[in-house]
């Protein structure tokens, strides 16, 4: 599928506001949005949810022989996958740059920080190691994919357990869940990335840009920092050319930023271990609240309404009063009624058929249902044979010719016990029906 | 066209998202009615050959109560991750697929559900199998059923 492209008019609207530092979704420059962080029913899967954006991590674990330079370490691998559900122009099988750009990322992030103790990995030096493997999916793209998916990273990881292992000699005993209580990996620090967008240059920054706000920007600037304030990754692309002081500030806004979204962690790793030891339910199926059965609901956004009387009290009084409404339906030929005139007068004729519709107005055969051009025309057939002087056409209409298909010839299969008079009756109603419709465009 | 939060049955969950009735890539592109698509994607490493079957069985089902003749040359792209799998994945695939036509208001002629069952080796047959249970058992069969008639789809 292809994306649709963003519009120049909402290009340059998102522009002007980021100069007057107002965002779409009313945050300040520097706020980052919510953050929720849910667990599954296994050990290291979560889903993360940064804003609407949501990435769900998935961490497993194998035996494998180790690679051949490195004896005694496990191996770590990373997978970021953008799930076609994501955004429309997501395809699968594409390795697009943007998916290149994020593996990247996050393997910097999370491997070249050696935030994790691969040593202990190690099981039978040079045979056998545990491999880590961490999926990422990107459930849904609202902007700012890199510092969900780095959250979901660290906290899968930090949630995972691997089976315990005892080795006796040459024998190595592998012990399921159920024998042993599996054991959490050995995790150094969290690094944990921000991103920060600017626009104009440089000369405006915004933290957490979503996704339209990525649409427009000029360039990107992702710091990966723990809670220790030491600076993991640091990444700027998109061509811009940053001041130091700019690079400055915006480590220092990361250093407050990742503590607290460390803090945010640790407290959602402790509820989960206390959820999981009282025996409480866990997983997905609980986290998930039942009243949302589709995912998407605005909140209710408060309005500003102070000044809504003054505006419009003075757009009343500006505008001119409506002009006079027609109400009488005036038929041309079958199939074709007309409300108001154009210029010249209605005839005498219409006083009368008004009365006769006021006086049918409650008849309404099941004819009337369909709202359907060809049965009025067909009605109208019928009652043209029957009473003559119901319609009214205008001989010499000033209005432009009004070209009128011929219609088929329906089956009247449902007004086998309709007499004529109901018909007028229907008739008459279709038409008072398309006048309320009309009058209330 | 939005994603979906997930279809739990028990543990396992499947998280549905779909697009369309939208634009098509040409080779794809059917004359008299839409084209749907697929996508199975799994936790845990990429997408295999157990996928791609799952991926014609679910394209069929839903291509039967799919009014496919209503939108012609268009593509529909039905993505199913799974969240959690403990047990009867594919039927829990189904009733998220059917959800998801269902919310994206695409024209449906039924819905249709998906069950499970295990027959284990004593005979009895368990509804809705764990995975342990699934491993032990004989046969495991899973079923879609329409609403309209009962008749079993797949």
């Amino acid at each position: 599928m292809k994306a649709t492209p963003l519009s120049n008019c909402e290009r340059r609207f998102l522009l002007r506001a980021i100069e007057e530092r107002k965002r779409l979704d009313g945050r300040q420059c520097y706020d980052y949005r919510n953050v929720r962080i849910s667990f599954g029913a296994d050990y290291g899967c979560c889903i993360v949810e940064l804003g609407k954006t949501r990435v769900l991590a998935q961490v497993s674990c194998e035996l494998v022989p180790p690679k051949p330079n490195r004896p005694t370490e496990g191996i770590l691998f990373f997978n970021l996958e953008l799930s076609p559900m994501a955004a429309p122009g997501f395809e699968p099988g594409r390795q697009s740059e943007l998916l290149v750009k994020l593996n990247r990322l996050i393997e910097r992030c999370l491997r070249n920080s050696k935030c994790i103790d691969t040593e202990s990995l190690c099981v039978v030096a040079g045979e056998k190691v545990w491999q880590i493997r961490l999926d990422l999916h990107l459930l849904n793209h609202d902007g700012n994919i890199i510092d969900a998916a780095s959250i979901a990273g660290i906290v899968a990881l930090c949630h995972f357990r691997r089976p315990d292992v005892s080795v006796q000699g040459e024998e190595v005993t592998v012990y399921t869940p159920e024998e042993r209580d599996p054991v959490p990996l050995s995790i150094h620090h969290m690094p944990i990335c921000v991103s920060f967008a600017f626009f104009q240059q440089g000369t405006y920054l915004l933290v957490d840009p979503s996704e339209r706000e990525e649409c427009v920007m000029d360039g990107l600037l992702v710091i990966a920092m723990n809670k220790h304030r030491e600076i993991c990754t640091i990444q700027s692309s998109g061509g811009i050319m940053l001041v130091k002081d700019q690079v400055l500030r915006c480590s220092k806004i990361t250093a407050v930023k990742v503590a607290e979204i460390t803090e945010l962690i640790q407290k959602a790793l402790e509820n989960d271990q206390k959820v999981r030891k009282e025996g409480g339910k866990f997983g997905f199926a609980e986290s998930i609240p039942n009243q949302k059965i589709t995912a998407f609901k605005m909140e209710s956004a408060a309005v500003d309404t102070n000044n809504v009387e003054e505006q419009a009290e003075e757009i009343i009084t500006k505008a001119d009063p409506p002009s006079e409404v027609f109400a009488k339906p005036i038929l041309h030929t079958p199939g074709t009624a007309q409300i108001g005139e154009g210029i010249e007068n209605s005839w005498g004729d219409l006083e009368e058929s008004e009365r006769e519709e006021a006086a049918e107005e409650e008849g309404e055969s099941e004819a009337t249902a369909f709202e359907c051009q060809k049965m009025e025309t067909e009605d109208t057939s019928t009652t043209r044979e029957t009473k003559k002087h119901e319609p009214i056409v205008l001989s010499d209409s000033e209005e432009e010719e009004v070209v009128i298909l011929e219609p088929p010839a329906l089956p009247r299969k449902t007004r086998t016990q309709t007499n004529s008079k109901q018909e007028t009756a229907s008739k008459k109603a279709f038409n008072k029906r398309r006048k309320k419709k009309r009058a209330a465009y | 066209d939005r994603p979906l939060p997930s279809l739990p049955s028990g543990d396992t969950s499947v998280l549905a998202g779909l697009y369309g009735p939208a634009e098509v890539k040409g080779s794809k592109e059917l004359p008299d009615r839409a084209a749907l698509e697929v996508l199975l994607r799994p936790k845990v490493g990429l997408p295999g050959v157990t996928e791609r079957s799952r991926e014609q069985l679910l394209r069929q089902t839903c291509e039967a109560v799919l009014l496919g003749g209503l939108h012609p040359r268009t593509a529909i792209t039905l993505v199913l991750q799974v969240l959690s799998d403990a047990g009867s994945l594919l039927s829990c695939c189904l009733n998220a697929a059917c959800m998801g036509l269902l919310d994206a208001g695409l024209p449906l002629s039924s819905l249709f559900c998906g069950v499970t069952c295990a027959l284990d080796p004593n005979g009895v047959i368990v509804l809705d199998p764990t995975t342990r249970q699934e491993q032990e058992a004989r046969a495991v069969l899973t079923f879609a059923i329409d609403s309209a008639e009962r008749k079993v789809l797949m």
